[in-house]
């Protein structure tokens, strides 16, 4: 039996189609995945993203952990309430999450992990955890709801306790802050404007439905798909996963080598950088019809690769897709789709953020 | 569920087939195979004038989550394809049964389709 979140009972009521998400009976769509992703690049749009896993770190050496642990320096989190976008390496570099970091207090601070690798992060983050004196808690009693779009952020602050709305609407981008049993921070998956809202799960279902009738359409996973694929966001086990290194991922802005800071896989990536990247993550645009899919192989003059995430873009109305092509491939190339060999182009991604499609994409 | 018309036949691969009225038959894929699928946006149809096979793979329908092969639920001669689905795919989604028809095949053989589902058989196969 797959597990439900607090607001399973509002999908099934928007009439969604739920399917089987990594254990979780979630929404697909409520009708239909092009409408829902269009709402969100052109007004606002909300998905139940609960299944992700919040984890809370606590100990006076919470940041001294973290800069071990991640392969991006949360040095860089100077002011309470930041958030940090990073991978968690193994030893060998490859990728065992990506994450992110919220900078609450010196002594706190929080992880927002897949759902997928819930189990290997915890116990990865338990293993290390101890020799920095830091306490680990899970917190599977909240639920976490996206709301992303032009319009998201008025929306969500409309409902928020009236002497907490000024301060939520002057959030910075990739910023947090509490406000009373609410999380809100700054960030999404879509390319959108907008807020990730943490919250307890016995109040999800009464703001969803609230959300729901400010004009905040419910959005299903498909949506969500296509959107972080426009916006160029990888997505764990598909695009990435411990076989490859941050850096054959399209990840190397994430990870801070300049000093001399010790973190997990540093070593592994010092030695793949100096035998030179063999591989990187591009953009993919099919200049015809057709659709690319996961798995496809593309052809260019510098040899073979792989798509990672294939599929029809909303908004450039044409295939996109994200692959792992040799380091030296270069614009053209072409895919095979179902034995048939499509003309399509190199490029690097965002393909569409804030509503366009990104300069040089088609 | 969306419901299943009684004046048509089908196929287990979920394709629909209805006789026209000069004896033709026009082919689409039913309203269950369009939720399915979800959103289609793209559709590769045969060629007027192509021979099929019954059982044949003969058109991919692609919505945005994967590709689907359409089998030729009779064997014939196409004889007109739906060419309002290249500019605007959604009609298999909005009107499976109606504007959402993918082509039209003129029988060699009446009788296969009796080996064809009645709607009532073929709704006996969506339950779970």
């Amino acid at each position: 039996m797959p597990q439900k979140t607090p607001l399973y009972q509002a999908h099934v009521d928007a009439g969604a189609r739920m399917v089987d998400f990594g254990g979780w009976d979630m929404p697909i769509n409520y009708g239909s995945q092009i409408e829902e992703h269009h709402q969100v690049r052109r007004d606002a749009g909300m998905f139940d993203v609960s299944h992700m896993t919040v984890v809370d770190l606590h100990g006076a050496r919470c940041r001294a952990f973290l800069s071990y642990l991640l392969a991006n320096d949360v040095a860089k989190l100077k002011i309470p309430g930041k958030a940090l976008y990073s991978c968690m390496l193994n030893d060998e570099g490859g990728v065992i999450d990506d994450l992110i970091t919220y900078f609450i207090d010196e002594e706190n601070f929080r992880l927002v992990v897949n759902a997928s690798t819930r189990e290997k992060d915890l116990a990865w983050v338990n293993k290390q955890a101890p020799e920095y004196g830091v306490a680990v808690a899970e917190r599977p009693e909240l639920a976490m709801i996206a709301v992303q779009g032009p319009a998201a952020r008025e929306a969500l602050a409309s409902l928020a306790r009236a002497e907490d709305r000024e301060a939520i609407m002057a959030l910075s981008p990739f910023s947090s802050g509490s406000f009373g049993d609410w999380f809100v921070a700054r960030t999404g998956y879509t390319g959108e404007d907008g807020f990730e809202l943490t919250l307890p799960g016995e109040h999800a279902d009464g703001l969803w439905r609230r959300l729901a009738d400010a004009g905040v359409k419910p959005c299903g996973l498909g949506a969500r798909d296509t959107l972080r694929l426009e916006a160029g966001m990888n997505l764990y086990g598909q695009d990435m996963d411990e076989t490859v290194t941050p850096l054959e991922s399209g990840l190397g802005w994430t990870v801070a080598m300049k000093d001399d800071r010790a973190f997990i896989g540093r070593r592994a990536l010092e030695e793949q950088k100096a035998d030179g990247v063999p591989r990187k993550l591009v953009g993919i645009v099919l200049l015809g019809r057709g659709v690319v899919r996961p798995g496809n192989t593309v052809h260019t003059d510098s040899g073979e690769g792989v798509l990672t995430s294939g599929s029809f873009s909303p908004t450039l109305q044409r295939a996109i897709g994200l692959a792992r092509v040799p380091a030296d491939a270069q614009s053209g190339c072409q895919v095979d789709v179902r034995g048939k060999m499509l003309d399509a182009k190199i490029v690097r991604p965002p393909f569409a953020r804030a509503g366009n499609v990104c300069s040089g994409i088609i | 569920m969306s419901s299943v018309p009684s004046e048509l036949k089908y196929t287990e691969s979920h394709e629909w087939i209805g006789v026209e009225a000069d004896g033709s038959v026009r082919i689409g894929i039913t309203g269950h195979a369009q939720e399915q699928l979800g959103d289609l946006v793209f559709v590769e149809l045969p060629e007027q004038g192509e021979r099929l096979d019954q059982g044949e793979s003969c058109a991919v329908v692609e919505s945005v989550k994967a590709a689907s092969d359409i089998y030729a639920p009779i064997t014939g001669q196409v004889v007109a394809v739906n060419e309002s689905l290249d500019d605007d795919p959604g009609l298999i989604n909005s009107d499976p049964y109606g504007d959402g028809w993918l082509f039209s095949v003129s029988l060699d053989d009446v009788s296969e389709l009796e080996g064809l589902m009645d709607a009532e058989a073929y709704e006996g196969t969506l339950d779970d």
